[in-house]
């Protein structure tokens, strides 16, 4: 009996449950496919192309943001978790450790503010005034 | 006879995990009636009122017709991915439960890492989303599994902060005992840092459920309900049903944590208080979703990394100091 057979079962069982649900439809529900049942939802016109297209890579950028700086936070929980209960030595040592650390961390976030990894899309803002080529943000939308 | 059979550990487990299953489905169905009926009176109507005495047989009339609907598939989607999405965002979210103390003793498995194991299962849930966004191939469903992903990353690293802070209090990842440091109304809410911390993390888990105004992925009036557009019938029950589990779990996750547990007046058993402050961070939740109009995508990121984290980093670094130099909540 391990630690985590429990998490096992429920998460077995969870599935199992969700699997049950889903077989259950499919036995009592109607079964009638039709072409234009089985087509993409786009406001009840034809589809037009693939949806699969290029995306923003904002969304990356996004997700590498993410990465590092959870990997960093998540370093924190095992110091924190025994920090207070612990000797002097080893405390004062420590601290200064992660006051290094977290100056790393720090810096990384002062840089990604600056280079606007931050920033949604800055064309996009109705707040500004004029867009990158000095145009008014909104002309040709009127 | 049934005390034999509990003894042997596997039948305790499953019973346990079954008895959780049930009270989390049937605390979801009446987590689906409230919220429409607050969102009923917020609005001056009221809400279901047919089906059963005021309504209340309302969530169980559609779990039914949601079980006799048509499954219908896309042709043009990734068939393998659109099936397995829903089971991606269900499953994790009934396994955090497992951690989730309702009193003292009454924890269906309690273990060290608890914490971080919330956080770790909380995030599987975003690649079933993602799955169900790029499966699907819809074009909304794609552009909602993306602002989705980006944004439950987003606000996952505040969350993690505030969590922290927490752990640094209690000195310990196990929700029991953050929940016992909290006992005799020594709530971790009352310590300056920690309501700051409490703050951050409501919401910081408003968006990561999806909820207004933080609801972007699914944006019924310009995404059409996002990454689940396509799904219907039993499939769409399914992250139905998750979005209130987690919601719920993100409550009674912050009473835990913030508002002592089961900790409350003597007189009632210690899992109906923990319930009933839930259930009242439930009703704050869904006021501030029927209240507030959604944010842009530009300020729900921008508030995230630019508000959020450096607040959720003072915050984590006043807890530590705090607890070092003025003893934090215990000796």
């Amino acid at each position: 009996m391990g630690g985590y057979t429990g998490l096992l079962i429920l998460a077995i069982l969870a599935a199992v449950i969700a699997v049950a649900m889903v077989s259950l439809s499919w036995l009592l529900g109607p079964k009638s496919p039709t072409r234009y049942k089985a087509s993409p939802y786009e406001c009840g016109v034809t589809p037009v192309g693939d949806a699969r297209e290029r995306f923003p890579i904002k969304f990356y950028l996004v997700a590498m943001l993410f990465i590092l700086f959870d990997i960093e936070v998540v370093f924190l929980w095992s110091w924190m978790t025994v920090f207070r209960e612990a000797e002097t030595s080893f405390k004062i040592f420590s601290f200064f450790e992660v006051v290094i650390y977290m100056t790393t961390w720090i810096v990384g976030y002062l840089y990604a503010v600056k280079v606007n990894a931050m920033d949604w899309d800055e064309s996009t803002l109705l707040s500004q005034d004029e867009d990158s080529e000095g145009r008014p943000a909104l002309e040709g939308v009127a | 006879m049934i005390e034999q059979a509990l003894a042997n550990p596997w039948i305790r487990q499953l019973a346990n995990a079954a008895l959780l299953l049930a009270v989390i489905n049937l605390g979801v169905l009446v987590l689906i009636y409230m919220e429409r009926k607050v969102a009923g009176f917020i609005q001056s109507r009221l809400g279901p009122v047919h089906v059963g005495p005021r309504g209340w047989l309302q969530s169980v009339a559609d779990a039914l017709k949601l079980i006799l609907k048509e499954d219908i598939i896309p042709a043009p989607a990734d068939r393998f991915l659109f099936v397995l999405a829903p089971f991606f965002v269900f499953v994790p979210v009934l396994a955090v439960f497992l951690v989730l103390p309702f009193n003292a003793g009454w924890v269906a498995h309690d273990f060290s890492l608890a914490a971080l194991y919330v956080i770790a299962a909380g995030t599987v849930a975003i690649m079933g989303i993602v799955m169900a966004g790029w499966g699907t191939n819809n074009k909304y469903s794609l552009l909602g599994g993306l602002r989705s992903a980006a944004q439950l990353v987003s606000y996952e690293i505040p969350v993690v902060l505030a969590i922290l802070a927490v752990v640094f209090y209690a000195q310990s990842m196990s929700l029991v005992d953050i929940a016992e440091a909290q006992r005799g109304f020594g709530w971790f809410i009352f310590h300056p840092p920690l309501l700051v911390a409490a703050f951050v993390y409501m919401i910081g888990q408003l968006a990561e459920t999806n909820r207004t105004p933080f609801d972007l992925p699914e944006a019924e009036s310009e995404l059409v309900s996002g990454f689940h557009t396509e799904y219907s019938g039993i499939r769409f029950a399914m992250f139905f049903l998750a979005e209130f589990a987690n919601t719920f779990f993100a409550a009674a996750l912050a009473v835990v944590l913030f508002f002592g547990g089961w900790d409350g007046l003597p007189g009632l058993t210690g899992a109906l208080w923990l319930v009933a402050k839930s259930y009242v961070l439930v009703f704050v939740l869904m006021w501030i979703r029927w209240t507030l109009p959604r944010v842009r995508v530009d300020q729900l990121l921008g508030f995230a990394w630019k508000v959020l984290v450096p607040i959720g980093l003072i915050v984590v670094l006043w807890a530590a100091a705090s607890v070092v130099y003025a003893g934090g909540a215990k000796p």
